[in-house]
């Protein structure tokens, strides 16, 4: 066939026809529409993830599994107040509160978390509770390798939840007096009145005899007062009613 | 209607009597004005400034809670007012500089109205950056009361609660300005009966429970209404539960009956039901030990005993019941009794009944008895034979009402004043069951002195009150009945425990029928033989004669249900006897008490009040039902269940095996048509007991035994804190007597009964009749019955212990 044009044009020409079909083909037809996807897929190269050799990172705020954390000297952050509990929407969370004592202390205050526990056969893994924690005590980790075979084994403890002792640190329970000394002011900040250290300060029913006034602080089961070094916070002071005063 | 006020709050036209609180008027609309320091039942006191208002013509915004409302005024609360929305707020600002951010570690959180209202009333932000007041914290108020000062806003509320309500003055406010703070006072311990109430009204977490502390959350807990189960009382109660454990209970508020009060016993005592020596499981005997059984073998072993018995012959077999038991389970034990084991030898009371009672009781079952409305309107009011505040104390608080708002005048009537010797008017002395005859007197005829002045103001008085409890004597409650009609007062019969009116009600005396029905009453048993069938011919025995006759070899099985004989019973030495003797004993009860480890042979667990639902009668003959709160120990059954079982394995029927139609048995039963009329007795000689020439010359004292409000009871173990307010035993002595023996104040004393002894502090008081001394019945180690002789008289002589050896052991 001789149309009058050279034959390196007719064959430019015939490509571009055909590459142009082609096109049509593959991007306006529903066949090739499809055809054209593992077509592009033989030309890319291998993408396989070596999990779980090489997991990959996650993104910076994942909502992985639970952590509780410690100050650098060991005490637990979590005062076993159950606002994590209460704002979870999947009932997931038990605290159980008790009293820090003189001689065992875990936590700043008053209050330590005796038990804890995050079943994370219910967890959705929405980060309520670490949102609801006043003490930023309860914060997620990127870990997400925690299936298991039983039930049961998906229920944390507080044991597995709490966060290594930091370097210098130490396990808890601390002694009312090693924290005093050291002296930490472990809330910060001024209008936010320090923790108390006071937790503890009452005898059990079961060995005190009827309370009076003079036992603002009862005596027994602390140290003396003068053993103890002051606690920095306190400015009120313990102010005593005076014995007949204003009867 | 002259009295009437009309004016407008936010515009809304309302009509109050005068003298109306703005702040109560509000509250009719619908308008709740923020507060914190005002209590409906407490005087006004404006401590606190938080319920601000603006009030038409007035420069300043006043106290709602202090302001009464004035003819045509307009009043604008902060929902109209913005000078009374930022007054509110500064309020707020000022309670919130030197308050401590506790409210994660704060008991109070959650259910807070100092919480609540920053949060409605409050404005964002504080402007306070300063360190903040701290004190030593918390303050044990007493054992059962921590007080965090820091966090108190000085409503004066549990001052006010303690000064007008409870009348233990010994919680104030001291100090002044920045440091003014709640305490107590140096020397005298917190001590009161009704502290936990100020810890439920305290407005923030100031005064927190030792026992609840810190164990749960207000949201995290499931609520269920109860009604206390210890005494006669009746307080509707609320119990909070959490994985199945009581947390705490509350008083849940009921204007009829407690008001929005309780006493600690029945807001702290809950310990017994996951008390070690709970009973959880069937047990039978094995030697000396009680050995774990099934509920099928417990049940052969019954028909066994039972069976034997009632071959053996007729009165083999008797039933004892204490007074924890729900109305439903007093009703199932009557006809269990009385249709299964075909036995009227049966009691629910835990002392000699003097001759005559059971008539009185049918008596007093069909009639209308006084409620604590009537005590409160009442001008004077007779108590005989009671001490209100050591048995049943929310009536305690009612006589104290009558007497602070109405200056009613109280008259006690019996051998001593106990408890209401600050506000009894007039003490009619008598000897120790004797005050039928001081009653007698009190009708004016032929009285003088004391009785007189009563007489006359039982005379001018409109509606008086005679309440009779359970040691009045013989013929007490006749007399009582007659007095209260002669001046058309009413009267009522107060027993001590909350099962006791139900136990009554049902018939669990000897010769007591269901409803006010007597055995011996031909028209009565027809009326009951319609639904039980065949009832035994003669009245049966009571306590004394169940345990002489046991004791004597009489009786072959006894079925104590919720009863110890052997702590409870008037003579120790006589239970025991009896329970020795007795081939087979079969306990019903919750705890491992003296005699189910003693002498039981079958041992039936039951389920606690808060595991099961039911219904309680009070003092008032109210009736109130109660819901399940917590699941029981996988193995206890309702007292009322284990008898249709063991009805079923003696081939009987009770005719019942739900609830609902036990229920309904009872509504069918109903009550006698028409009361029994009071017995007559023969007219009480005034003059003599029931001592003889010889007992006047020898020189024994004549023992009262009155129970503690906190005591050993088997209710109340496993409770430290509550156990630690309990008022310490000691003997009370006139001190004449006192005098003749050469006892001090303090001094351990040493009464020599008819079978044993018993060493207690001595306490002088003059209003004890001489020649009578008072001692606890179960405060010591030794039960009071321990004292006494056989019969339950209880005589003693009395011993000053050399103040040697003995004394400096107990220092
Ligand atoms: S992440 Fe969400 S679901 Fe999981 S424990 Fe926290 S609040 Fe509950
Ligand atoms: S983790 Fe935080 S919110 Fe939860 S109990 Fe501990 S302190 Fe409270
Ligand atoms: S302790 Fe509580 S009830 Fe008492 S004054 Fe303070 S805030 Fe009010
Ligand atoms: S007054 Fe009686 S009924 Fe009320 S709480 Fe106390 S013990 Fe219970
Ligand atoms: S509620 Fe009125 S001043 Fe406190």
């Amino acid at each position: 066939m001789d149309i009058g044009l050279p034959p390196a044009v007719v064959t430019a020409l015939t490509f571009v026809i055909l590459g142009l079909l082609v096109w049509v083909l593959l991007t306006r037809t529903v066949l090739g529409r499809g055809f054209s996807v593992p077509l592009r897929n033989m030309l890319r190269g291998n993408e396989t993830a070596q999990y779980p050799e090489k997991p990959r990172p996650v993104a910076p705020r994942f909502h992985g599994r639970h952590q509780l954390n410690r100050y650098a000297d060991g005490l637990e952050k979590c005062i076993g107040c159950e606002l994590c509990a209460w704002a979870c929407p999947a009932d997931a969370i038990y605290v159980q509160g008790a009293d820090n004592t003189v001689e065992a202390r875990y936590s700043p205050g008053e209050r330590y978390a005796e038990d804890y526990q995050i079943n994370y056969n219910r967890c959705i893994l929405c980060g309520l509770c670490i949102e609801a924690c006043p003490t930023r005590a309860l914060t997620m980790t990127h870990d997400y390798e925690f299936s298991a075979d039983q039930r049961s084994k998906l229920v944390w403890t507080k044991e597995q939840l709490l966060a290594e002792v930091p370097p210098g640190g130490e396990d808890t329970p601390h002694t009312d007096r090693e924290v005093r000394q050291r002296g930490l002011n472990y809330y910060g900040g001024l209008a936010v009145t320090p923790p108390t250290l006071h937790g503890g300060r009452y005898k059990p029913a079961a060995t005190a005899p009827a309370a009076k006034a003079g036992d603002i602080v009862p005596t027994g089961q602390l140290p003396e007062p003068d053993e103890l070094p002051p606690d920095p916070a306190t400015v009120g002071g313990p102010t005593r009613p005076e014995p007949g005063r204003d009867r | 209607m002259s009295d009437d006020v009309t004016f407008t709050i936010d515009g809304q036209e309302i009509t109050a009597p005068k003298g109306t609180l703005i702040i109560r008027a509000a509250e009719q609309l619908g308008i709740i004005v923020p507060r914190f320091c005002d209590h409906p039942l407490l005087d006004p006191v404006g401590a606190c400034r938080q319920c601000m208002v603006e009030i038409e013509g007035m420069p300043k915004p006043m106290m709602a809670c202090t302001t009464t409302v004035m003819p045509d005024k307009a009043v604008k609360t902060h929902l109209t007012s913005e000078l009374a929305r930022k007054g509110q707020e500064g309020t707020l600002e000022f309670l919130l500089v030197n308050h401590p951010l506790d409210c994660p570690m704060c008991d109070k959180g959650g259910e807070c109205p100092l919480q609540d209202q920053a949060l409605a009333h409050g404005s964002n932000a504080s402007r306070f950056i300063d360190q903040k007041r701290r004190y030593d914290k918390p303050v044990a108020v007493s054992s059962q009361i921590l007080l965090d000062r820091e966090r108190c806003v000085l409503c004066a509320r549990c001052t006010r609660f303690s000064d007008q309500i409870s009348g233990d003055p010994f919680i104030e406010l001291f100090e002044r300005g920045a440091l003014e703070q709640v305490a107590i006072y140096e020397d005298e311990p917190y001590e009161s009966y009704f502290s936990g109430n100020v810890i439920q009204i305290c407005p923030v977490g100031a005064l927190t429970s030792t026992s609840y502390r810190f164990k749960s959350r207000p949201f995290d807990v499931v609520t269920t209404p109860s009604v206390c189960d210890h005494c006669s009382a009746g307080c509707t109660l609320t119990v909070q539960s959490r994985r199945g454990e009581i947390q705490r209970q509350l008083a849940r508020t009921n204007m009829a009956v407690n008001e929005a009060w309780n006493c600690d016993k029945g807001r702290f005592g809950f310990g017994h039901v996951t008390a070690a020596n709970r009973i959880t499981e069937p047990k039978v005997r094995d030697g000396d030990d009680l050995v774990t059984a099934t509920w099928t073998e417990v049940l052969r072993r019954m028909r066994a005993a039972i069976g034997a018995a009632t071959e053996a012959g007729p009165g083999r077999v008797a039933v004892l019941t204490g007074s924890r038991l729900a109305d439903e389970d007093a009703y199932a034990t009557s006809k269990y009794a009385r249709t299964v084991l075909a036995t009227d030898d049966i009691d629910h009371r835990t002392r000699f009944a003097p001759a005559g009672e059971r008539e009185e009781l049918a008596a007093v079952v069909g009639r209308d008895s006084a409620t604590y409305a009537d005590v409160e309107r009442a001008e004077v009011i007779v108590v005989v034979g009671l001490d209100p505040e050591e048995e049943v104390p929310i009536l305690h608080l009612r006589l104290r009402k009558a007497w602070r708002n109405r200056k009613a005048r109280i008259v006690v009537v019996g051998p001593h004043l106990g408890t209401l010797a600050d506000l009894a008017w007039r003490h009619v002395a008598t000897e120790p069951g004797a005050e039928a005859a001081g009653l007698e007197a009190l009708d004016g005829r032929d009285a003088d002195g004391v009785a007189a002045e009563v007489a006359e103001a039982l005379r001018e008085a409109t509606a008086p009150v005679v309440l009779v409890g359970e040691r009045a004597g013989a013929g007490a409650l006749t007399t009582a009945a007659s007095l209260a009609e002669t001046t058309a007062g009413s009267f009522a019969y107060v027993p001590r425990r909350a099962g006791t009116r139900g136990a009554i009600d049902a018939g669990l005396a000897a010769g007591l029928l269901p409803g006010g029905r007597r055995l011996d009453d031909a028209d009565d048993r027809a009326a009951l033989e319609e639904h039980w069938g065949e009832l035994p011919a003669e009245p049966g025995r009571d306590l004394h004669a169940i345990l002489t006759d046991a004791a004597a070899g009489k009786i072959d099985v006894l079925h104590l249900i919720g009863v110890d004989p052997v702590r409870d019973a008037p003579s120790t030495d006589l239970a025991r006897a009896a329970l020795a003797k007795v081939t087979t004993v079969i306990v019903q009860d919750l705890a491992r008490t003296d005699t189910v480890q003693g002498f039981a042979d079958i041992v039936l667990p039951v389920a606690a009040r808060q595991e099961r639902a039911g219904t309680a009668t009070n003092w008032e003959g109210r009736r109130q039902r109660f819901s399940r709160a917590i699941d029981g120990p996988d193995l206890v059954q309702e007292d009322w269940e284990i008898l249709v079982q063991v009805a079923a394995i003696l081939g009987k029927d009770l005719g019942f095996s739900d609830l609902e139609a036990l229920r309904a048995e009872v509504e069918r039963v109903g009550r006698r048509d028409a009361a029994h009329p009071f017995p007559s007795f023969p007219s009480v000689p005034s003059d003599e007991t029931d001592g003889d020439a010889d007992d006047q010359d020898d020189d024994r004292l004549t023992v009262v035994a009155r129970p503690l409000l906190l005591d050993h009871g088997t209710m109340l173990t496993n409770v430290p804190d509550l156990m630690a307010t309990a008022r310490p035993a000691t003997v009370v002595i006139n001190p004449t007597d006192a005098d003749r023996h050469d006892i001090g104040a303090g001094d351990q004393v040493e009464l020599t009964g008819a079978n044993g002894t018993l060493t207690l502090p001595a306490q002088l008081a003059t209003d004890v009749v001489p020649g009578t001394v008072l001692i606890p019945t179960n405060s010591t180690d030794e039960p009071s019955g321990v004292l006494a002789d056989r019969d339950g008289d209880l005589r003693v002589t009395l011993s000053k212990v050399a103040a040697d050896a003995p004394v400096e052991e107990v220092a």
